[in-house]
């Protein structure tokens, strides 16, 4: 298996406050791998380390190397704007732009200098489809995507992702926001579209991570406790805190 | 006393409070189109004012008005904008930028009197711009301007974080993400504040009296090459405005009917600002609605 995003040593620090304390391990091309653990572990902070998002904050000091196809992310000479085209990025909160279904989802492409219409007209309708919201949107491309449900508004937001076509798909908690049925067709999605992409998946919620995640990774307290398999992670894992917090004994 | 007895009392005091505002404005406002719209006429509004006798209209006045506001808004538009997304996207947070937002306060509480007189030294002396609309203009743009890089500022921090994160997290540069998605979302707002802006201009007078001047020549609506001096396009002619004539023809008007030409004045005015803070609300409110397809 290729691993396509590898962290080393990985340290953050939100002013003096060491939020990630030396995280290493490699994530695999084609897998879906979750990320969980109690609120303010660092399993978001982590992910947001992947596509540099917390450049945004001020005071953040990141230590360590993380690669990305062998490639050091945090080097001088990488450009940040092609580095989060090849890893998108999906929120807890749904957040479409308010403008229509298909302005959103071909954003990414018209700005990257694309105009021709059969072009983009093809984009929005793969992307939509891959995202598994083509049926529900396909008639309403032109009305705002505010009008839409929270879950669909959700799943525009990933085909938003999809249509930049990146490599990786980073996904921070995107269903803790939706009724259970717009978070099951989520995950169906996920699994379609691991054939095509590698994703990294952030949840709260155990059952989500068992369902769809191929690996697990626990955090507590910035630390990586246990990184294996998800099914051995749930039927078997080999730290006791690991164990604890899979029988709900914290967290 | 029980609570919901206070309750009550509390309603009635604020509805009473509420309903005496709403009163003095309603009755000020009818009392000035009452007096003032029975003279207002086509003549009235298109021919020049007279001095010395009865008849003159504003016409002159009211195309000053608004040549003065195009430029005004002109200037000022683009500068708020750019001092505004640079406040809200760009500036750090620390003692710098809070220093020269606490400066856009204080100027945009300075006195319109103030203003002027800064103009009529800076623009009409130091420049030699002379009583013109174009010193008008610039002391307007002092005028506004802190307002105006205020509403952007404002509109532009009221759109969501997790907008900005959702442009960078597609690829976007910062560069884009605040003109294609930031800007764009925050536009209602903005152009709401820009409209209110220009309604302010239209009816400001001291800043005006020592700047644009008190006089209004003859203009030649024949000719509008600017740089003909009787050109109503030429602004570097003096250029008296419907604010600043009400102003003088009140303090000093000799004409006859000096009391009916500054009620039809007052009217027009008041009817235009009343425009433009409609315009607004409706433009403002259509623009959202459009953007977000909401009911």
């Amino acid at each position: 298996m290729a691993t396509i995003i590898e962290t080393n040593d990985t340290h953050l620090y939100y002013g003096k406050k060491e939020a990630l304390k030396g995280i290493s391990m490699a994530f695999t091309a084609n897998e879906i791998t979750a990320l969980i653990g109690p609120s303010g572990c660092g399993k978001s902070t982590l992910l947001r380390t992947l596509n540099r998002m917390n450049d945004l904050i001020p005071n953040v000091t990141i230590t360590g190397k993380i690669t990305l196809n062998g490639q050091d992310i945090y080097a001088p000479e990488m450009d940040i704007v092609e580095l989060r085209k090849e890893v998108g990025m999906v929120f807890q909160q749904p957040n479409p732009f308010p403008f229509s279904v298909y302005d959103n989802v071909v954003y990414g492409l018209r700005l990257a200098g694309i105009r021709d219409k059969r072009q983009l007209d093809e984009a929005v309708e793969t992307s939509l489809k891959a995202a598994s919201v083509w049926e529900e949107t396909k008639d309403v491309l032109h009305q705002s995507a505010l009008a839409l449900s929270g879950g669909q508004q959700q799943r525009v937001c990933i085909a938003r992702v999809l249509a930049v076509k990146p490599d990786v798909i980073l996904l921070d908690e995107p269903t803790s926001a939706l009724d259970p049925i717009s978070s099951s067709k989520i995950e169906t999605m996920l699994l379609t579209l691991k054939k095509d992409y590698s994703i990294i998946l952030v949840t709260h919620n155990m059952q989500q991570a068992g369902r769809i995640s191929d690996r697990t990774a626990f955090f507590l307290d910035g630390r990586l406790v246990e990184y294996t398999n998800t099914t051995k992670f749930f039927t078997n894992p080999s730290k006791q805190e690991s164990e604890d917090y899979i029988s709900g004994r914290f967290g | 006393m029980n609570v919901r007895r206070q309750d009550k009392i509390a309603t009635v005091v604020l509805y009473l409070i509420s309903g005496t505002i709403i009163l003095i404005l309603a009755a000020l406002l009818l009392y000035i189109l009452a007096a003032g719209l029975p003279h207002v006429s086509w003549h009235f509004l298109t021919s020049p004012a007279r001095a010395f006798e009865a008849g003159g209209g504003i016409g002159i006045q009211l195309f000053n008005s608004l040549y003065l506001l195009v430029l005004a808004m002109l200037i000022s538009m683009p500068v708020s904008l750019g001092a505004g997304i640079y406040l809200s996207e760009y500036a750090k947070k620390n003692w710098r930028t809070t220093f020269v937002q606490t400066a856009i306060e204080i100027l945009s509480s300075l006195p319109s009197v103030v203003v002027g007189l800064f103009g009529f030294l800076i623009f009409v002396v130091q420049f030699k711009f002379g009583f013109s609309i174009l010193s008008g203009a610039l002391a307007l743009t002092f005028f506004n301007l802190p307002l105006l890089t205020r509403n952007v500022e404002e509109s532009l921090a009221s759109v969501q974080g997790s907008q900005r994160e959702a442009g960078l997290a597609l690829g976007l540069s910062r560069f884009e993400t605040v003109t294609r998605v930031i800007v764009p979302e925050a536009l209602p707002g903005i152009t709401t504040g820009m409209i209110l802006g220009a309604g302010r201009v239209f009816g400001e007078a001291a800043a005006l009296i020592y700047t644009a001047g008190q006089s209004a020549p003859a203009l030649d609506f024949s000719n509008w090459n600017p740089f003909y001096i009787a050109s109503p396009l030429n602004p570097l002619r003096p250029a008296e405005t419907l604010a600043v004539h009400i102003w003088k023809i009140n303090s000093e008007g000799i004409m006859p009917d000096v009391a009916a030409v500054s009620a039809g004045a007052s009217a027009v005015l008041v009817i235009v600002v009343l425009l433009f803070n409609l315009s607004a609300r409706w433009f403002g409110k259509w623009l959202f609605k459009k953007m977000t397809g909401g009911d």
